[in-house]
């Protein structure tokens, strides 16, 4: 019999009923070193690499993936393999509609938007990136401090931020355009001034959860330094909801600098981005639709995917889903 | 109950004063100042202005100046629109978007709660997938696209509505639920999440242990539960709603205060900059200070503190 | 005899990301008014979902009953919906779990946690419901029965929940108890006060209790018959006598072995049965504790042992009872007063 009948048999029935009779033989004792104890543990897999199997046996992950990478693909390559540059004005073809010649057609300047449209990607993705990455960054460290010290810095800390979320983010963000000008540094700036409190916040909150937790008094009453019950007890139990959070705000970054563009207060002409001719688009889009809709419809798609993404990694980071 | 309460009175006010403060002082650094933007006035008719409206005293005589109008609840007077009080812009411009963004919240409540509650229930099914796709559609999707193809369907293609403006009821609907959409779309995720993860607690095995039939175990236990890590955000999306929405507003040419402030900032119009930032502040601060209270009633587990 | 209840060959498993995991794999037990049936074993053996899946509880999917029968007074439990079952919970049957911090709602006073009981089972009017409640609360040892009905579940001590819970349990006088793992999370001292409460009223009610945990020094305290579960199975089952004094299952002899004892010189270290309980996404072919067995033959790891009787209502999973297995068996091994093993289905 072979052992995939003998477990499928095993599973059907509690008792060895029907089964092939054993023989006097098989009653001997096996020696401790030659059990087959390998067949009895379950093999432990490692938290990242349990994350890393679930997430590429996601069809909506990979998927999501995918599209992700060839939207940046084509950002990268895009603008150096194409005919038209994108600053060109030319105004003998301007408002070209979608055609062999210009594949996204031409603005009211007659620049070429497929050019346009990947330069933009460019500064989109960019600034999303870094505006997700910068403010959590400095979240993580201020937050960390609050939620480690604890007592008056944690006081402090958190009413600086209490009173800074009530100040509308287009005060510092013009604050910072008044300063650096404008493009995507400022741009990242702005963000992060905006982002830490949020996450500095979040961070806290973690941390406060955790150090109450019994596995970090245990490491405390070992001795534990406080770098080390930072980094040791406490950092990874978070890594995981950390990494989460920078994806779920990767699309955060790049609405936020469309949003900044589309107000005009972001990239502005002749640099570009998919805010800026989000903006550009919308102010005559009832005659030229394809402006508005082309940028919009990558954006759109974009962010679902980074979110879609961002969802199965999530799940596949819980550990609480894990069985 | 009381003593809590008087102390996050006191704390919010303090907190009022911190906001206008910091951000006077924030903008009165700015570079430049708000007559030079346009080059048709002489040197001389811009250090006139200043003198005018103050803003030549040095910055602490302007602080106190400022402080003492704000106490009387008096915002000062817009250097861009000769005349205007900031107290009366924002009495015409903040109606407005008060209307659409309670409309736009009262919509998206309802309907959020109800798309949550469903997807959670149908786990799995059609329904859910439906549900969760929209949900994920509604937050991919800037506001202004969002905008402009409603408006391109139902205003241009079919004529159903009008294009823009902010004169009739059938000129609200569109904005309003521009405006909810996203709103929607986020209520119906987090409610959905929120009812899947209590599903798994040991009270729901209590609760069905009891013999309670389904629809009270949904009801009683499930759902107030999931509501109550929602009550922090319905606070500050009522403020961000009624606060209003540039984008929104712009699109559809409604003067509204969101609108009022954008361009006062592009004006560098610091008075009226500030008085929007100062009446925004005290929403903000309100509406915390109502959560945190509410919240302490809906969970019991907060008000020992 | 037909007994109060009664589950035979009972399957379930779950559906996970990762395959189907045989949570339990063929259980039969049976409990009979007024005992008490201690199921012992470590975590993850089956143990809570057996009992959770006789009450409805278990969330399905992702649980699957695959086969086997819950006959409760008679009637067939298995096959019966959800609304079928409420009937069922709660009145004839109630559960008492583990901690009571997590099992009561936080958001909802502990009166009204436990009218909705009363309201949904009897008819009668909420004052009623109210003052059988504030009744219930003073049976099961709360000092002051109106101020408990006004409180939050976080507000109380421990034990004064776990008491809240039994007297939720019983409020409407169900004929069976199940009690998962009731004093694990409690201090040792109250621990006693809850099992003597729950022994109390058990003669009060003469209610049947099944008595889930992996504290044997619970177990001698409180239980008329023990089945021992391991990986999904009942590895052996008989009266607390005979699993105390004749254990015949290696697991058991393990278990009892890692007991502390106060009484009994102390021969050394405590016992620990080394290695962990097997995989139950993929059960191995033959004993699930062979590869942890001492004792550990060449049959074990090729199939499961079939049951042996070895005494009256004593029954075990073992090889070691068979014939052929004579030799190898420890002193003292082989059921009551040592009689032969003989297999349950020949």
């Amino acid at each position: 019999m072979s052992v995939a009948e003998e477990r499928m048999s095993g599973t059907e029935k509690g008792a060895g009923k029907g089964m092939s009779p054993v023989s006097a033989e098989d009653f001997v004792p096996v020696p401790e070193g030659e059990r087959d104890t390998d067949v009895i543990v379950r093999p432990s897999v490692s938290y990242w690499r349990d994350a890393l199997r679930r997430i590429t046996h996601d069809k909506v992950a990979m998927v999501s993936l995918g599209f992700i990478a060839v939207i940046v693909l084509l950002a990268v390559f895009a603008p150096v393999f194409g005919r038209y540059n994108y600053e060109t004005n030319n105004l003998m073809a301007t408002n070209v509609k979608p055609c062999g010649e210009h594949w996204f057609g031409t603005d009211t300047l007659g620049r070429d938007l497929w050019a346009r449209v990947w330069v933009g990607a460019r500064v989109s993705l960019v600034v999303g990136l870094f505006g997700a990455i910068v403010p959590q960054v400095i979240g993580i460290v201020v937050g960390g401090i609050a939620g480690y010290f604890g007592g008056w810095v944690d006081m402090v800390i958190m009413r600086i931020i209490d009173v800074g979320v009530c100040i509308p983010e287009l005060i510092y963000i013009t604050l910072i355009m008044l300063y650096l000008g404008s493009g995507p540094l400022p741009l990242v700036l702005a963000m992060a001034m905006v982002g830490w409190m949020g996450s500095a916040r979040m961070i806290r909150g973690r941390i406060m959860q955790f150090k109450s937790r019994e596995f970090v008094l245990a490491s405390k009453t070992l001795g534990g330094s406080p770098f080390h019950l930072i980094f040791r007890s406490i950092f990874p139990n978070i890594l995981g909801q950390q990494v989460v959070s920078l994806t779920a705000a990767i699309p955060g970054a790049i609405f936020m600098e469309a949003y900044l563009s589309f107000i005009g207060l972001g990239i502005q002409s002749p640099l570009t981005s998919w805010g800026q001719l989000s903006q550009v688009g919308a102010s005559n889009y009832r005659l030229h639709p394809y402006q508005l809709f082309i940028p919009g419809i990558l954006i759109s798609l974009t962010i679902l995917a980074l979110y879609l993404f961002g969802n199965s990694l999530r799940d596949a980071l819980d550990p609480h889903l894990r069985d | 109950m009381r003593k809590y309460i008087v102390r996050r009175l006191i704390i919010s006010v303090i907190t009022v004063w911190l906001i206008a403060t910091s951000c006077f002082f924030l903008l009165r650094t700015l570079p430049g100042n708000p007559f030079q933007t346009t080059s048709l006035l002489s040197a001389e008719m811009v250090d006139r202005m200043m003198h005018y409206y103050g803003l030549d005293r040095p910055l602490w005589d302007q602080y106190v100046t400022y402080m003492q109008n704000l106490l009387r609840g008096n915002f000062g007077y817009s250097l861009k629109y000769a005349g205007q009080s900031v107290n009366g812009i924002i009495a015409s411009t903040f109606p407005i978007s008060a209307q659409l963004g309670l409309q736009a919240y009262f919509l998206s409540i309802p309907l959020g709660f109800l798309f949550g509650i469903v997807a959670a229930r149908c786990r799995g099914k059609a329904v859910d997938y439906g549900l969760v796709g929209f949900s994920v559609l509604g937050v991919s999707v800037p506001v202004f696209i969002l905008a402009a193809m409603l408006q391109y369907v139902f205003a241009i293609r079919l004529k159903w509505l009008p294009v823009a403006q902010w004169k009739s009821f059938q000129h609200t609907i569109l904005p309003t639920v521009t405006l909810a959409f996203s709103s929607i779309a986020g209520r119906t995720r987090s409610m959905r999440t929120f009812m899947l993860e209590i599903v798994n607690e040991d009270y729901i095995k209590t609760a069905k242990a009891k013999g309670l039939s389904k629809y009270r175990v949904v009801w009683s236990h499930q759902i107030r539960n999931a509501v109550i890590p929602m009550i922090p955000t319905m606070g500050m999306e009522i403020v961000g709603m009624l606060m209003g929405s540039f984008v929104v507003e712009q699109i559809f040419a409604i003067p509204g205060i969101g609108n009022q402030f954008v361009t006062s900032i592009q004006n560098l119009d610091y008075t009226m900059t500030l008085g929007l930032t100062v009446f925004f502040g005290v929403f903000v601060v309100a509406a915390n200070f109502i959560v945190d209270i509410v919240y302490g009633i809906v969970d019991p587990r907060i008000r020992v503190r | 005899m037909e007994h109060l209840l009664e589950v035979k060959d009972l399957q379930v498993s779950f559906d996970t990301y990762a395959g189907e995991v045989q949570a339990v794999r063929g259980v039969s037990f049976y409990l009979d008014q007024g005992e008490t049936l201690a199921v012992v074993g470590e975590s993850g053996c089956g143990k809570s979902v057996s009992v959770q899946t006789v009450m409805g509880i278990v969330p399905m999917p992702p649980a699957r009953i695959k086969g086997g029968s819950i006959l409760y007074g008679g009637e067939e439990l298995s096959g019966k919906t959800d609304a079928q079952m409420e009937q069922y919970r709660g009145n004839e049957m109630a559960m008492i779990f583990q901690d009571s911090m997590t099992s009561l709602n936080p958001t909802m006073r502990v009166g009204r946690q436990l009218m909705e009981g009363i309201l949904r089972h009897q008819r009668v009017s909420r004052e009623e419901a109210k003052q059988r409640v504030l009744k219930m609360l003073g049976r099961v040892g709360i000092p002051n029965p109106e101020n408990a009905f006004r409180r939050y579940p976080h507000t109380m001590s421990g034990g004064q929940r776990q008491r809240a819970m039994i007297a939720m349990a019983l409020c409407c006088n169900p004929k069976i108890l199940f009690a998962d793992e009731p004093t694990t999370a409690l201090d040792v001292t109250i621990q006693a006060q809850i099992l003597e409460l729950i022994g109390g009223l058990q003669e009060q009610f003469h209610m049947g209790v099944i008595l889930i945990t992996h504290d044997l020094g619970v177990v001698a305290k409180m239980a008329d018959r023990i089945n021992v579960m391991y990986a999904g199975r009942i590895v052996e089952a008989g009266t607390a006598d005979q699993i105390f004094y004749h254990p015949s299952h290696p697991y058991t002899l393990g278990l009892l072995g890692a007991m502390p004892n106060l009484i009994q010189e102390r021969k050394g270290e405590l016992y620990n049965i080394p290695g962990a309980p097997p995989d139950l996404f993929a059960p191995p072919p033959g004993c699930a504790f062979a590869g942890r067995c001492k004792y550990c033959m060449g049959v074990c790891e090729k199939q499961d042992a079939p049951e042996f009787v070895t005494g009256d209502g004593h029954v075990s999973r073992c090889w070691l009872l068979d014939e052929r297995g004579r030799q190898y068996r420890p002193e003292g091994f082989g059921g009551s007063a040592g009689a032969e093993g003989r297999r349950s289905d020949e």
